[in-house]
C-alpha cells in the first residue's frame, strides 16, 4: 500500500510537466490538466484518508534513493507521512482543487494563462515535496520551489512596477528562511553524524542522548529552524512581506498566502516539534515570539484600510497563535487552528471585491456617525502612538531596509572601482594565488592556514556584495555571482581536503548556468540599446523565451534544486566544522546575496514596466 | 526680474490641477464621464494631441493596429481615400503609403514628470518610493469608509488638522526628523512657503505641482472630487485638496532632510536645462497625424455602413404609415443594452411598439428605502431633485456574512471562528464554485426596492418637506411631467391598453464597478422606482384630465405597468398589478410569456460574445448559463456592458426599425412631426451629449490605454476604503474601466443621428452652450438624415454637409438567417437590413 504515496509527490510533477507542454493559446487544456492533476490527487487523498485510518493511522518512512552517498555523507531522499502530513495534504488537495476550477474562469484571456497555472502546479508540486518529506534535504528541496514559485506569482503582473517591487523583496526575506534551513542542515550534520530523518527524531530516547551532550548547538538548530519557519510564515520580525505579496490575481493571493504557503511555518515547526520539544528554553522563545507577533498584527490589521492588507494581518496574528499551540505541544488544536483559518482567509479574500456593495449596503442601512472601539478610551498619548505605529506597521517593512540593505549597499559602493574589463585581471591575479596555495598548503606557515578559509570566505562575500548593488553593468554583476563559488570552493579547499567530485557537484551547475546567463545577456545586448542596473527595463515584453531561459540561469547559480549545485551547496557545509561559526556564516551570508543578486538582474533587466513606451505602460504608483 | 508667485496664483494653480485630474466618484456612485474632460474646449483631435504629448496618454490604437485593421477590411479602404482627398488634397498618394507602411518608433515622452524627475537623476534619491507608501496609507485611512475597525481619529477641523492632532500627542511621528514636525504645528504653514523650500523658482510651482500629482492621479483625484463634492461619501471626511498637496510637499522635504541632512539646495536653483513649459505651445508629430487619419478612417468606415443602412430603411419605408393598434407599447431606457431586447419583443409581438427614453423617465427625485438612513438620487448626475420618494412597507432585509464582519480580525474572536466557521468557509468554497448561487455578497437589481412596499408618490397640498425636499408630487407637477415625456418621445396618440414602463438595472457579484452597471440617467441605481413613479403619474385619474387640457387624451382603458430589466440576468420583474383591470390583467399574462421569450432571446445574443458558452446551444440552456454568470464569484463579466456602444439615434422608432445595429446603438424616440421648432429635440440632445458621450468616450479611453486611462485589469484589484480599488496593497487608486469591460470594445466616437431636417438641427444645437461644444468640438459625431428626402447631413468643422456613403449596397437578412449569423461569431457583425417576415 504505501507505493501509493510515491503517487503523491509524482502526480503534481506530472501535471506540471504536462501544463508545460500545452500550447500557451488553449485555455481549456491547460486549466483541464490543472484541476484533473489537483483533483485525482484529492480524491487519491481522500482515499488514502481511509485506508490510513483503518490501519491504525502508523505513520509511514519511505527511505527513496541516494543521490550522493560517501564515507561520511550521505544525501538520499526520503518521504514520511503521518497525520500532520494527511491534515496539510487534504487542505492543499482540497484548496488547490477549488482554486484552480475557479482560476479557471476568472483568468480567461488574461494574458499569462498559461505561466498561471503552470506556476500554480509548481507551487502543488513544491508544496507536496514539503509535506511529505522524511528529512530536512527532501523539504528543503520543496521549500526552494515554494519561494520560487511565490516569487513568479507576485509578479504574475510583471509589466508594473510595484509586483515586481514586492516579489524581490518577498524573495529576499524568503532567502534569509532558506539559509536558517541551511545551517540548520550543516549543524544537524554534526549533530547526528548523518543526515536524520523525521522518524528517528520521534525516538526521545535518541534526541534525549544527543541533545544532553550538546545543548548549545541544540538550541542553534531549533531557532535557525525557527528561523526559516517565521520567514515563510510571516512572523515578527518578518510579517510585513505578507501584505505586499498580495500583488498576482485575487484566487492565487487566496490559496498562496490567505492559506498554503503561509502555513508552512507552522508545518515545519510541528515536523520538528519532536527534536525542540524538551528544550524548554526554545518553547518559551517560540511562545513570545508567537504572541508578540498577535499582537502586533492584531492591532496592525484593526487600523488596515484595504480588504487584502487586514485580512493579511489578521491571519498573520492566528498563525501567531498557532506557533503558540505548537509550542505548548498541543498538536490537534493547532492542525484544526491551520485548516479553519487557510480555509476561512481564503474565502474572505475571493469575495474580497463583494465588500465594497455589502458595506456599503450595510451602512446605508445602518450607519452610526462614529464608532467607538477599545482604544478610545485609553490615555491619548498611547492611543495615538499606537495608532500611528500600527498605521507605519511597526516599521518592519522600513526595518529590513534600514537594518539590511542598506548597511549593504554602503559596502558594495566602496567596490565603485570595479568595472566589467579589469574585473577578469583584478580577481584572475587574486584567483592565482589563491590557487597557487591551496595546491601548495606546505608553503602556508600553519598560523595562517586557519585563517586562509576565512579570508576567501571573507573575499568571496565582497565580491556579491559588490554584484548586488552594482547599478550599471549587468556582466560585471553576474561575473561576480559565478566568481563568488569559486572563491566559496576556494575557501572550502583551505578547509579540509576535498575532493576534485566535490568540486564538480558544487561547480558544475555553476559553471553551466553562468555560461547559459551569459549568453542570455549577450544576446539581449545585441538586441537592445539599453541593458542596465539601475532601473527595471521590461525586457520579458519582447524577449520572453531569453527571460525565461535567463531565469533558468539565476536559478541554477542561486543553487535551485535543477542542477548538482543544489547538492554541492549541501556538501560545501558538510567541510565546515561546528565549530567554524565564521567560516559558516560567510559562506551562508555568500549563498543569500548571490541568489538574491542573481534573481535581482533578472527583475531588473526583464521585469517591470517595459521601456520601450509604443505600448500601453502603467504608471510607476499602480 | 521673475514675478512672485503670490498666493492666489497658487490657488488658481491647484484648481487648474484639479480640472485635469480624474474625476471619479467613488465606487458606489460610479458613473460614466468623459476620461479627458480637461481637454474638451479643444477640438477633439487637438485635444488628443495635447494629452498624449503633456500627459503621455495613449490616445489612439496603436499604428500596428489599425493597420492590421484595414488588412482584415475593418478599415475601408474606400473610405480611407476619401478622407485623404479631404485632408490632405496636396499629396493623397504620399501620405496613404506613410499610413501603410512607414515604420515610426513611436515612443512617448511626455512633458509630465521632466521637472521633479531630477530629484532622481540629479540628487539621486527616488522620492516616489519614500514617500508614496506614508502618502497613501495615511489618506487612504483618512477616507476610509469602513473597512478599517480601528478608524483615523479625525478632527472636525479637517485632515491637517487631524495630523496635527495625531503628531502633537503620539510618541511616534509619520516624519523621520523633526524639521517638519515643527513646520506642521506652526501657524504659518502655507504651500508657498514648501515649495520654495522644495522648488525655490516660483516659475516652475505649477510644473512641480503637476508632476507631483500626477505621480498618483487616483488619490489626488479621489481627494479633489471629495473637496468639491463632500457629499459623496456616506462617512463624511473633510478634506481641501491643498491640504493633501501641503501635506505630500511635508513628506518630501521629511525624505530630503532625512537623507541629506537640513541643508540642500532647492530643486529649481540647481538645474541647468530646465524642461519645457507643461502648456507651452505643441506640435503635430508625423506618427500622431498618421494615427488620427487612420482612427477617422477607421471611424468613418462604420459610420458610412450604418449611415447607408439608414438611409436605404428610410426610403424603403417612405409610405410605410399605417396607424394599426397596437397591442401593447413599452417604454424602454435609452440605454444600448434596451436595444436589443426591443427588438426581440418586436419580433414577438409585431403589432407592439417600443419607445426609448432616458431612463429615469423624466421624473427626478431622491429615493429613501425603509430603513434607509441616507437618500439616493435616482435621476442624471448633473440634476439636483427637490423631490423625495420614499418606501415604506418593505419586509426585506439585508442578509448578513460573518466574512465580511469585523470579528474574524480580532485575535480571539478570529481564534474562534477560524476553529468554527473557518469550515463552514471551506463548504461555502466548494459551493461557490461547484453550485453558485445568490448569497449576501451579491448584488441584486431587484433588490433596489421592494416589490411589494409603497411609494410616497403623491403630495396633497405641497407641504410636508423633509431636509428641504418636498415629499412627492403634487398633481400639477405630475402631469408637467408625464406631458413633457410623452411628447418627447412623441407617444401622445394611440394609446395602447397596456403601456409598460421598464427601466433597468444589473445583477452581479465580486463587482467593485457595480454601480456603472447599472442605469446611468438614474445615477447608477437601477431604475426600478422611477418606472414605478411614472406609470403610477399616468394610471392618475386627475393627471390625465389635465392632461386632456393639454391636448393628450390617454383612453381610460390604457394602463401603465411598471417593470425592471435585468440587463445581466434578462429577467423581468413587473409592479403594482393589482391595480390592473381584469382585461388588461389577461393581457397582460400574454405578454408576460412573450416578454420571457423575448428575453430568452436576447441572453443567447448575447451570450455570443461569452466564449464560455455555445451559443448554438438551445436558448433555455444558454439563458440558465447567462444567469449563472451573474452570481459567480469567479466570473469578472457578468454582462459586457456598454462594451461596442458606438451610436446614438434620435428619430421615430421607424427611422431604424429594420436596421440591424448589433446592440452598439443608444435609442431616443423622437417624433419631429410633433416637435418642429425642436423644443424637446434639445431637450434629447442635452441629455444625451454628456450621457452617452460620457459612455462612450470612458469607453473609448479605457480601450486605447487600460493601464493610464483605464484601471488594467480588475483580477488583482483591492478594494481601498470601499472608495476605490488599487493593485497590491500600496498603489495608487486606479480609475476608469477595468480591461474585462472594454476587451471587446472598438474606440469609435460616438454618432449622434437625428431624423429631422439639417436647418432645424444646427439652430438647436446651438441652444445650450455646453451641449454645443459635445458637436463643436467633435466629442460627438453629428448626422441629420432629412425625414423627408433620405438625404443624409455630417456635421463638420461647424456645418451641415451632404454626404453620399460610399457603401452602395446593405445586405437584407430575416430573422432567422440573422440568429445564424448571431451564434457563428463572437465579432462584431455588420449592419444589416432585416427583411419583415409578415410584408
Amino acid at each position: 500500500m504505501n507505493w501509493f504515496i510515491h503517487l503523491f509527490v509524482l502526480l503534481p510533477f506530472i501535471g506540471f510537466t504536462l501544463s508545460l507542454l500545452v500550447p500557451k493559446r488553449n485555455e481549456y487544456l491547460l486549466s483541464w490538466v490543472s484541476f484533473t492533476t489537483v483533483g485525482i490527487q484529492l480524491f487519491a487523498a481522500i482515499g488514502f484518508c481511509f485506508i490510513w485510518i483503518f490501519n491504525n493511522f502508523q505513520a509511514i518512512n519511505l527511505k527513496e534513493f541516494s543521490i550522493l552517498k560517501s564515507e561520511n555523507y550521505h544525501f538520499y531522499i526520503d518521504i514520511y507521512f503521518d497525520r500532520i502530513t494527511l491534515v496539510f495534504l487534504l487542505i492543499g488537495a482540497l484548496l488547490t482543487f477549488i482554486i484552480t476550477v475557479y482560476s479557471r474562469y476568472y483568468l480567461h484571456r488574461e494574458g499569462g494563462y498559461k505561466r498561471f497555472f503552470n506556476v500554480i502546479l509548481f507551487f502543488y508540486l513544491g508544496y507536496n515535496i514539503v509535506i511529505f518529506s522524511g528529512n530536512l534535504e527532501t523539504l528543503f528541496i520543496g521549500w526552494e520551489i515554494l519561494g520560487v514559485s511565490s516569487f513568479l506569482l507576485i509578479a504574475f503582473y510583471r509589466d508594473r512596477y510595484l509586483p515586481v517591487k514586492n516579489a524581490v523583496k518577498v524573495f529576499s526575506i524568503y532567502r534569509i528562511g532558506d539559509v536558517g534551513l541551511i545551517l540548520a542542515m550543516w549543524l544537524s550534520h554534526h549533530l547526528w553524524h548523518e543526515n536524520i530523518s523525521f522518524q528517528k527524531l520521534n525516538n526521545a530516547v535518541l534526541v534525549h542522548d544527543h541533545l544532553m551532550q550538546h545543548s548549545t548547538i541544540g538550541f542553534m538548530i531549533a531557532l535557525l529552524i525557527f528561523i526559516s519557519a517565521a520567514a515563510k510564515s510571516a512572523q515578527l520580525p518578518f510579517s510585513s512581506w505578507l501584505p505586499r505579496a498580495m500583488e498576482g490575481p485575487t484566487p492565487s493571493s487566496a490559496i498562496f498566502y490567505g492559506s498554503l504557503s503561509v502555513h508552512i511555518g507552522a508545518f515545519l515547526l510541528m515536523r520538528t516539534y519532536p527534536f525542540w520539544e524538551n528544550q524548554t528554553a526554545f518553547r518559551v522563545f517560540v511562545i513570545i515570539v508567537g504572541l508578540s507577533t498577535s499582537l502586533v498584527a492584531t492591532f496592525t490589521a484593526r487600523v488596515q484600510s484595504t480588504v487584502k492588507s487586514q485580512i493579511a494581518y489578521s491571519s498573520i496574528a492566528q498563525i501567531g497563535l498557532i506557533f503558540i499551540e505548537i509550542a505548548l505541544g498541543w498538536e490537534l488544536i493547532a492542525l484544526v487552528h491551520v485548516a479553519g483559518n487557510a480555509f476561512l482567509r481564503t474565502y474572505q479574500l475571493l469575495v474580497s471585491p463583494s465588500i465594497v456593495s455589502y458595506k456599503i449596503r450595510e451602512q446605508f442601512y445602518n450607519y452610526i456617525p462614529k464608532i467607538k472601539t477599545i482604544e478610545d478610551s485609553w490615555p491619548k498619548r498611547l492611543e495615538y502612538s499606537l495608532y500611528i505605529l500600527s498605521l507605519k506597521e511597526w516599521n518592519l517593512d522600513s526595518l529590513m531596509y534600514r537594518k539590511m540593505w542598506n548597511p549593504l549597499k554602503k559596502l558594495g559602493s566602496t567596490w565603485g572601482f570595479l568595472t566589467f574589463k579589469n574585473v577578469y585581471i583584478f580577481f584572475g591575479l587574486f584567483f592565482a594565488i589563491g590557487v597557487f596555495f591551496a595546491l601548495n598548503q606546505k608553503y602556508i606557515s600553519p598560523k595562517w592556514s586557519e585563517y586562509m578559509p576565512l579570508l576567501f570566505a571573507f573575499f568571496g562575500l565582497l565580491l556579491v556584495v559588490k554584484a548586488f548593488t552594482e547599478r550599471n553593468s549587468v556582466r560585471l554583476s553576474w561575473s561576480l555571482i559565478i566568481t563568488n563559488h569559486f572563491a566559496i570552493a576556494l575557501a572550502i579547499s583551505f578547509n579540509e581536503h576535498f575532493s576534485f567530485w566535490h568540486f564538480v557537484w558544487y561547480l558544475s551547475g555553476v559553471i553551466i548556468s553562468g555560461l547559459v546567463g551569459y549568453l542570455c545577456i549577450q544576446r539581449l545586448r545585441n538586441r537592445e540599446e539599453w541593458v542596465s542596473l539601475d532601473q527595471f527595463y521590461g525586457h520579458a515584453y519582447e524577449h520572453p523565451k531569453i527571460a525565461l531561459v535567463f531565469l533558468l540561469a539565476c536559478l541554477g547559480v542561486a543553487g535551485f534544486p535543477i542542477t548538482p549545485t543544489f547538492i554541492g551547496e549541501d556538501l560545501i557545509f558538510s567541510h565546515i566544522k561546528e565549530n567554524q561559526i565564521g567560516l559558516a556564516t560567510f559562506i551562508a551570508l555568500s549563498i543569500i546575496i548571490n541568489g538574491l543578486a542573481a534573481i535581482r538582474i533578472y527583475a531588473r533587466i526583464f521585469l517591470g514596466p517595459h521601456v520601450k513606451t509604443y505600448h500601453e505602460v502603467a504608471k510607476r504608483s499602480s | 526680474m521673475l514675478k512672485e508667485n503670490s498666493g492666489s496664483d497658487l490657488t488658481a494653480t491647484l484648481e487648474k490641477l484639479k480640472h485635469f485630474l480624474p474625476a471619479q466618484a467613488p465606487l458606489k456612485d460610479f458613473i460614466h464621464h468623459n476620461t479627458l474632460h480637461a481637454f474638451q474646449h479643444d477640438h477633439f483631435l487637438d485635444g488628443l494631441n495635447k494629452a498624449h504629448e503633456i500627459f503621455g496618454y495613449k490616445v489612439f490604437l496603436t499604428i500596428q493596429e489599425y493597420r492590421a485593421l484595414f488588412k482584415e477590411g475593418k478599415i475601408n479602404p474606400a473610405c480611407l481615400d476619401l478622407l485623404l482627398k479631404e485632408q490632405k488634397t496636396d499629396d493623397t498618394i504620399f501620405w496613404r503609403s506613410l499610413l501603410i507602411s512607414k515604420k515610426y518608433p513611436d515612443e512617448i515622452q511626455p512633458r509630465i514628470g521632466q521637472l521633479r524627475s531630477n530629484w532622481k537623476s540629479f540628487f539621486k534619491i527616488d522620492l516616489d518610493s519614500l514617500v508614496h507608501p506614508t502618502l497613501f496609507r495615511v489618506i487612504g485611512s483618512y477616507l476610509d469608509q469602513g473597512i478599517s475597525i480601528w478608524q483615523f481619529p479625525t478632527s472636525e477641523n479637517g485632515f491637517l488638522d487631524s495630523i496635527k492632532e495625531l503628531e502633537k500627542s503620539s510618541l511616534v511621528s509619520f516624519f523621520r526628523t523633526s524639521r517638519v514636525k515643527e513646520m506642521l504645528l506652526k501657524e504659518d504653514l502655507s504651500l508657498e512657503k514648501l515649495l520654495k523650500i522644495l522648488v525655490g523658482q516660483p516659475s516652475l510651482f505649477e510644473h512641480y505641482l503637476f508632476d507631483q500629482q500626477f505621480a498618483h492621479p487616483g488619490w489626488s483625484g479621489i481627494v479633489a472630487v471629495i473637496d468639491e463634492h463632500p457629499n459623496s461619501l456616506i462617512d463624511a471626511k473633510k478634506i481641501t485638496f491643498e491640504e493633501f498637496v501641503i501635506f505630500e510637499m511635508l513628506l518630501e522635504i521629511d525624505a530630503l532632510d532625512d537623507y541629506f541632512g537640513t541643508i540642500w539646495s532647492p530643486l529649481g536653483l540647481k538645474l541647468e536645462v530646465l524642461p519645457k513649459d507643461l502648456f507651452s505651445a505643441i506640435e503635430l508629430k508625423e506618427s500622431s497625424e498618421i494615427k488620427r487619419l487612420w482612427q477617422q478612417a477607421y471611424e468613418w468606415t462604420y459610420y458610412d455602413e450604418v449611415l447607408k443602412g439608414i438611409q436605404v430603411n428610410a426610403e424603403n419605408n417612405a409610405s410605410d404609415h399605417t396607424a394599426t393598434p397596437h397591442s401593447f407599447q413599452a417604454l424602454f431606457c435609452i440605454d444600448d443594452r434596451e436595444c436589443s431586447i426591443r427588438r426581440y419583443i418586436e419580433l414577438e409581438d409585431a403589432n407592439c411598439e417600443t419607445f426609448g427614453t432616458a431612463g429615469f423617465f423624466g421624473v427626478e427625485f431622491y429615493f429613501q428605502p425603509e430603513h434607509g438612513k441616507f437618500y439616493t438620487k435616482v435621476c442624471p448626475a448633473p440634476v439636483t431633485p427637490n423631490y423625495l420618494i420614499k418606501e415604506i412597507e418593505n419586509t426585506n432585509r439585508q442578509k448578513t456574512d460573518f466574512h465580511f464582519g469585523k470579528h474574524s480580525h480580532g485575535l480571539l474572536g478570529g481564534w474562534l471562528m477560524t476553529h468554527t466557521l473557518g469550515f463552514w468557509s471551506a463548504l461555502r468554497l466548494f459551493f461557490t464554485v461547484f453550485k453558485p448561487a445568490q448569497s449576501a455578497s451579491s448584488v441584486t437589481s431587484f433588490r433596489h426596492m421592494d416589490k411589494h412596499s409603497i411609494l410616497t408618490i403623491e403630495n396633497f397640498n405641497g407641504e410636508r418637506s423633509e431636509d428641504g425636499l418636498q415629499i412627492g408630487y403634487t398633481v400639477d407637477e405630475m402631469t408637467d411631467r408625464i406631458e413633457n415625456l410623452l411628447r418627447s418621445i412623441g407617444l401622445t396618440s394611440n394609446f395602447a391598453p397596456l403601456v409598460y414602463v421598464v427601466g433597468h438595472g444589473s445583477s452581479s457579484v465580486n463587482n467593485t464597478h457595480y454601480a456603472g452597471y447599472d442605469c446611468g440617467a438614474c445615477s447608477g441605481r437601477p431604475g426600478s422606482v422611477n418606472a414605478r413613479v411614472l406609470s403610477f403619474i399616468g394610471n392618475h385619474s386627475v393627471v390625465r384630465e389635465k392632461l386632456k387640457e393639454r391636448g393628450i387624451e390617454i383612453p381610460t382603458t390604457t394602463q401603465f405597468i411598471g417593470a425592471l430589466h435585468d440587463t445581466s440576468r434578462d429577467e423581468m420583474v413587473y409592479f403594482d398589478l393589482k391595480i390592473l383591470s381584469d382585461e388588461n390583467f389577461k393581457a397582460h399574462q400574454e405578454n408576460k410569456v412573450k416578454f420571457k421569450r423575448a428575453l430568452t432571446q436576447n441572453a443567447k445574443e448575447r451570450s455570443r460574445r461569452f466564449i464560455s458558452i455555445n451559443t448554438r446551444k438551445k436558448s433555455e440552456s444558454i439563458h440558465k448559463k447567462v444567469k449563472i454568470r451573474t452570481v459567480s464569484l469567479f466570473e469578472p463579466r457578468p454582462e459586457l456592458n456598454h462594451a461596442t456602444n458606438s451610436l446614438a439615434i434620435v428619430g421615430r422608432r421607424s427611422f431604424t426599425e429594420n436596421v440591424f445595429l448589433d446592440r452598439r446603438a443608444f435609442m431616443n424616440s423622437y417624433d419631429y412631426l410633433k416637435d418642429p421648432t425642436g423644443t424637446y429635440l434639445l431637450s434629447i440632445l442635452n441629455a444625451v451629449a454628456p450621457v452617452c458621450g460620457g459612455i462612450n468616450l470612458e469607453y473609448y479611453f479605457s480601450r486605447v490605454d487600460n493601464q493610464k486611462l483605464g484601471a488594467g485589469t480588475k483580477l488583482p484589484h483591492n478594494v481601498m476604503g470601499l472608495i476605490g480599488v488599487a493593485n497590491g496593497i500600496d498603489g495608487d487608486l486606479r480609475t476608469g474601466l477595468p480591461s474585462q469591460m472594454i476587451e471587446v470594445h472598438d474606440p469609435l466616437r460616438l454618432m449622434v443621428i437625428i431624423e429631422h431636417f439639417p436647418s432645424i438641427v444646427e439652430e438647436v444645437i446651438q441652444r445650450n452652450p455646453a451641449t454645443f461644444e459635445w458637436f463643436k468640438n467633435e466629442w460627438v459625431k453629428l448626422a441629420v438624415v432629412n425625414p423627408e428626402t433620405a438625404e443624409i447631413f455630417t456635421y463638420q468643422n461647424g456645418e451641415f454637409k451632404s454626404f453620399i456613403p460610399v457603401t452602395t449596397e446593405v445586405t437584407e437578412i430575416s430573422a432567422s438567417e440573422l440568429a445564424t449569423e448571431i451564434a457563428a461569431t463572437h465579432e462584431n457583425l455588420p449592419v444589416y437590413l432585416l427583411k419583415k417576415s409578415n410584408v
